[in-house]
């Protein structure tokens, strides 16, 4: 049998979960993601399907060690996330994730650029029904300003890819680099969906507007997808180095004050994106190992936080820090599961975390770039400190809030379960996720320096928290909006637009006015000709008629004879 | 009923306890730094106790900083929904009138 593409498989669950409900529809969501991976686990390497497009030749299927490890990251997710979901009667949300996740499994294994770019919108336009499947206005606006920014992103590849094109007369997905104009357009094409500092409040905007089942799937999918292709197109930029610091650093401050739980994750996961963006941006083998295994573990740990904050949502129907606390009592195993999650992002020995965030320091600090390792080191403090601490100290602990509900349903549990065992088994047996990665590179995590400085940073992160706390410094959760960069189109453009609209709406009523003017003059004369005493209406005698015959016979007599 | 039901972390010693744990193990940390041979690759990690101070002032400095971040920042939570859609002439009217 020849390969199957993994997209189709998803796709075609996608329509079975349009078409069919209850267990059946169940039972397809749960057989996909399972089917799709042995598909890939028994697909023979360097196998590629092509597509005939007029005179081009599509790739709709090409893989290698990168693509591959995508592409089992994304079985899982799609696995945890689906039963995560599984409660969920929603056919719009049930179908919008599997087209989504086909589409993000399409994007990775495109084996061409412009593939490439058709999944690329696909995700964009797939993944914005698990915001709107909220059903609010505030959902709905912000699913639209996430949808025009994903076309805008869409658009800026489409845009570099046929410059690309032009230049090279191929449309190979292999290293791009900065050196063409088309290289800046695909670089910053990506940069809007890898969150790039000044380009990242789209995410911090829509993803906690999304379904509690939804922002599960948003989390795994889109910015993983950039990351894989930065990873293709530009290892080594060094520019990427510099930008990935500052998005490891900035939203650490954000997320310190920000009382949206959801929102305080969707900080830490351009946080995260940071440290592999660095990773990429370093370009050594190691350094690419390291993004591309942090990019996997972070789909795992950030999951299941949001999986944690998705059923704190769900069964309090709250998620603002300031109005939960004390559930730990009555949801102990949300409880365990979301801390496993937290201490996984933070990077403590024995979780996932650790395991891939060590290679990129260890890379960073190889390669010389000393200011960005003390940047990435006080990001990993912070880290710890918003999503580690805050999120099930707030959640869970902090002040009784005196709600009393139980642990999500089973299916909700499993899932996380799920997620928390992949956790622990990447962070105790490493070798598991370093055999798949794209390099062979020889990498031990578990050695004292690396134990014992990075329990030393945590530990001393987590007096700090406690310092703070017990003096009254920490600042509280407050029912607020904290601004960020998407306040500059969601109020100054249009605030500054807003007198040139005036104007010009003030000048087109000046011309229409103008011009019903001309047209009323117009039909006022020609009823003024026409009308019983008018020019044109007067009776003419027969007489005159051929006087004027005669007369102009005559002009034409002389004319002809000169 | 279940509201007078103790939990692990009603009982203030508990949480001391907890603290305690925290406390001993960093201090244990300390200490096996001044034991172990660590191999180090930057100038700033050989000096003993890098790790615990860049932790500790790095957290403090985040929150203070946050802290001022806050005052720039923070805005009545209907700060956005309030004036998403321009408003309608008439309420215009009346909150002028008003």
């Amino acid at each position: 049998m020849s390969a199957l593409p993994p997209f189709v498989l998803f796709y075609l669950a996608g329509l079975a979960a349009c078409l069919c409900s209850g267990r059946l529809r169940s039972g397809f969501l749960l057989v996909t993601p399972i089917v799709g991976f042995i598909n890939l686990w028994y697909l023979p390497t360097g196998a590629a399907i092509n597509l005939q497009l007029f005179d081009l030749q599509l790739e709709l299927f090409d893989s290698d060690r990168l693509s591959l490890l995508f592409g089992y990251l994304f079985h899982i997710a799609a696995l945890i996330g689906i039963v995560y979901a599984l409660h969920v009667r929603d056919t719009l949300q049930q179908a919008g994730a599997m087209f989504y996740a086909g589409s993000a499994l399409g994007a990775v294994f495109a084996g061409d650029l412009l593939t490439f770019f058709l999944f690329w919108e696909g995700m964009a336009l797939t993944s914005v029904v698990l915001i709107w499947a909220r059903r609010s206005p505030a959902a709905f606006s912000a699913g639209v300003r996430y949808l025009i920014i994903q076309i805008i992103s869409g658009l800026l590849l489409l845009t570099g890819v046929l410059l690309l094109w032009r230049d090279t007369g191929s449309l190979d997905f292999t290293y791009i680099g900065t050196a063409h104009t088309y290289g800046w357009l695909i670089l910053t094409a990506l940069g809007i969906k890898a969150a790039f500092p000044m380009l990242h409040s789209w995410l911090i905007d829509a993803y906690p507007e999304a379904t509690p089942t939804g922002t599960v799937f948003l989390s795994a999918f889109t910015t993983k997808v950039a990351i894989y292709a930065l990873a293709r197109g530009f290892p080594g930029t060094e520019l990427l180095v510099y930008a990935g610091a500052t998005m490891a650093c900035f939203p650490i401050f954000f997320a310190v004050v920000e009382n949206d739980l959801r929102r305080v994750l969707a900080y830490s996961l351009v946080n995260q994106l940071g440290f592999m963006v660095v990773g990429i941006g370093v370009g050594s083998h190691l350094a690419i190992n390291g993004a591309v295994a942090h990019a996997f573990t972070d789909v795992i740990f950030k999951g299941l936080l949001f999986m944690s904050m998705g059923a704190v949502l769900t069964m309090t129907g709250r998620i603002n820090g300031s109005e939960l606390g004390g559930l730990y009592k009555t949801m102990p195993r949300t409880t365990v599961l979301c801390i496993i999650g937290a201490a996984s992002i933070s990077a403590f020995p024995l979780f996932s975390g650790f395991v891939s965030k060590s290679m990129i320091m260890s890379a960073v600090l190889k390669e010389q770039f000393n200011g960005v390792w003390l940047m990435l080191l006080f990001a990993s403090a912070g880290v710890f400190h918003h999503a580690g601490i805050k999120i099930p100290y707030f959640a869970f602990f902090a002040h009784d809030s005196g709600i009393r509900v139980s642990d999500p349903p089973g299916n909700m549990q499993l899932a996380m379960a799920i997620a928390a065992l992949l956790c622990l088994g990447i962070g105790v047996f490493p070798d598991l996720l370093y055999r798949s990665l794209p390099f062979e590179v020889a990498y031990t995590p578990y050695d004292v320096t690396h134990v014992l400085t990075q329990l030393q940073l945590l530990l001393f992160s987590a007096l700090a928290f406690v310092w703070l706390n017990k003096r009254g410094l920490y600042p509280p959760e407050l029912n607020a909006t904290h601004l960020d960069v998407d306040w500059v189109y969601r109020r100054l453009v249009p605030r500054l637009v807003q007198p040139l609209v005036t104007a010009i709406v003030a000048f087109d009523r000046g011309v229409r006015q103008v011009a019903l003017g001309i047209i009323d003059h117009t039909l006022g004369l020609a009823r003024r000709l026409h009308s019983p005493d008018g020019l044109l209406s007067r009776d003419v005698s027969t007489g005159t008629m051929v006087l004027w015959v005669v007369v102009l016979l005559a002009i034409y007599l002389f004319l002809s004879f000169t | 009923m279940t509201e007078k039901r103790q939990y692990l972390l009603d009982k203030p010693r508990n949480v001391q306890r907890i603290l305690l744990v925290l406390y001993t193990v960093s201090a244990a940390s300390l200490l096996l730094d001044l034991l172990v041979e660590r191999h180090v690759e930057h100038p700033f990690e050989s000096m003993s106790g890098f790790y615990p101070l860049y932790g500790f002032v790095g957290c403090v400095t985040l929150v203070l900083a946050a802290r001022l971040l806050r005052r720039l920042i923070i805005r009545p939570e209907d700060y956005y929904s309030r004036r998403d859609l321009p408003q309608h002439p008439d309420n215009a009217q009346e909150e002028r009138a008003s």
